[in-house]
């Protein structure tokens, strides 16, 4: 009999210490996948965020660095233009990325530095125990909003990728999902893909993963993938919202 | 035939594998505690596996190994 599937090598024995049903550990896997099939592991690099994943660094075998809230890309920007041979990435919450974070982001993609970024949105602060982030849906109950997100006192929830893709700089933005078998495989392509783009020297590649949080939705795994399907696609839709290297082959 | 084995001891019982099964082959073994305190997940019916690994990739916390 021959394996079909086991735990990538890039990630390390350790135990996730993730929520029963959190979707970080289907990303962490996706991401050392890739690792394992492009045979970048011994010279990748991640930069962890501040956030439920800040001990990403634990998990994956590659080289890790611990970055202040929100910088991650800045740091990311540091350490490939010191060493360009290596492959840089970062994993980020939305709490880190779309608010503190934001304008590294921003300036980063502006950019197009030459790192991938996996950016995990489940539209609430995880680890500080479900209080508001600036990805929360209109009318989402969370610690900090009980009567629901009211939009006209707190705005509106921000579409990074959609923001992110009106930029010249940025070569690959795209937003995938892990709520279930069909749209994992294609998070892992995309997640491939913006590692590929690296690799080749295109640029700047973010992959927006739509995440669930069930415990501070307060829902089981299972009613947090649905309520993913139901309340934050319509919100958050899938898509390659720019992919440049693509629109150039077509233009020739 | 396909082979699903679990390491049982990591498992948190979410139950994500459970509901990705197409053919309804794992459970949650309910009276059974793991190390970690949770309710780990099982083969309850190794006929009908088709090794599809619909589980493994669902699996958060990478403790399904799938032959075939």
């Amino acid at each position: 009999m021959a394996i079909v599937f086991e735990k990538p090598k890039a990630l390390t024995d350790a135990p996730f210490h993730y929520c029963p049903g959190c979707p970080h550990g289907i990303i962490h896997r996706l991401v050392a996948e890739t690792m394992d099939e492009l045979g970048i592991e011994g010279k990748a690099i991640g930069v962890a965020p501040v956030g439920c994943a800040v001990m990403a660094y634990d998990y994956f075998a590659c080289d890790m660095i611990e970055a202040a809230h929100g910088r991650a890309p800045a740091v990311a920007t540091g350490i490939k233009r010191c060493r360009p041979d290596n492959i840089v990435f970062t994993y980020q919450g939305d709490g880190d990325l779309a608010s503190i974070g934001m304008a590294e982001t921003v300036h980063a993609a502006a950019r197009n530095e030459n790192i991938t970024v996996i950016f995990v949105n489940n539209a609430i602060y995880g680890m500080t125990g479900g209080q508001m982030a600036p990805t929360s849906l209109p009318g989402q109950v969370t610690q900090t909003s009980p009567y629901g997100r009211d939009v006209n006192h707190c705005g509106w929830p921000i579409r990074v990728s959609e923001m992110l893709a009106t930029l010249e700089g940025p070569e690959y933005i795209t937003r995938v999902a892990v709520n279930n078998v069909k749209n994992v495989r294609n998070a892992k392509k995309a997640i491939k893909k913006a590692f590929q783009n690296q690799i080749e020297g295109k640029g700047f590649s973010l992959v927006e993963v739509v995440s669930a949080c069930p415990t501070n939705w307060g829902m089981t795994p299972k009613q947090a993938l649905e309520w993913i399907e139901s309340d934050m696609l319509p919100y958050y839709p899938i898509g390659v919202y720019k992919d440049r290297s693509a629109k150039e082959d077509a233009a020739e | 035939m396909a082979k699903v084995t679990f390491n049982t001891d990591m498992c948190k019982g979410c139950g994500l594998c459970v509901d990705a099964c197409p053919k309804q082959c794992l459970a949650i073994a309910q009276d059974k505690l793991n190390p970690k305190g949770y309710s780990p997940a099982y083969m309850k019916d190794q006929e009908k596996c088709i090794g599809c690994a619909f589980c493994a990739t669902m699996c958060p916390d990478c403790i399904i190994t799938v032959e075939k």
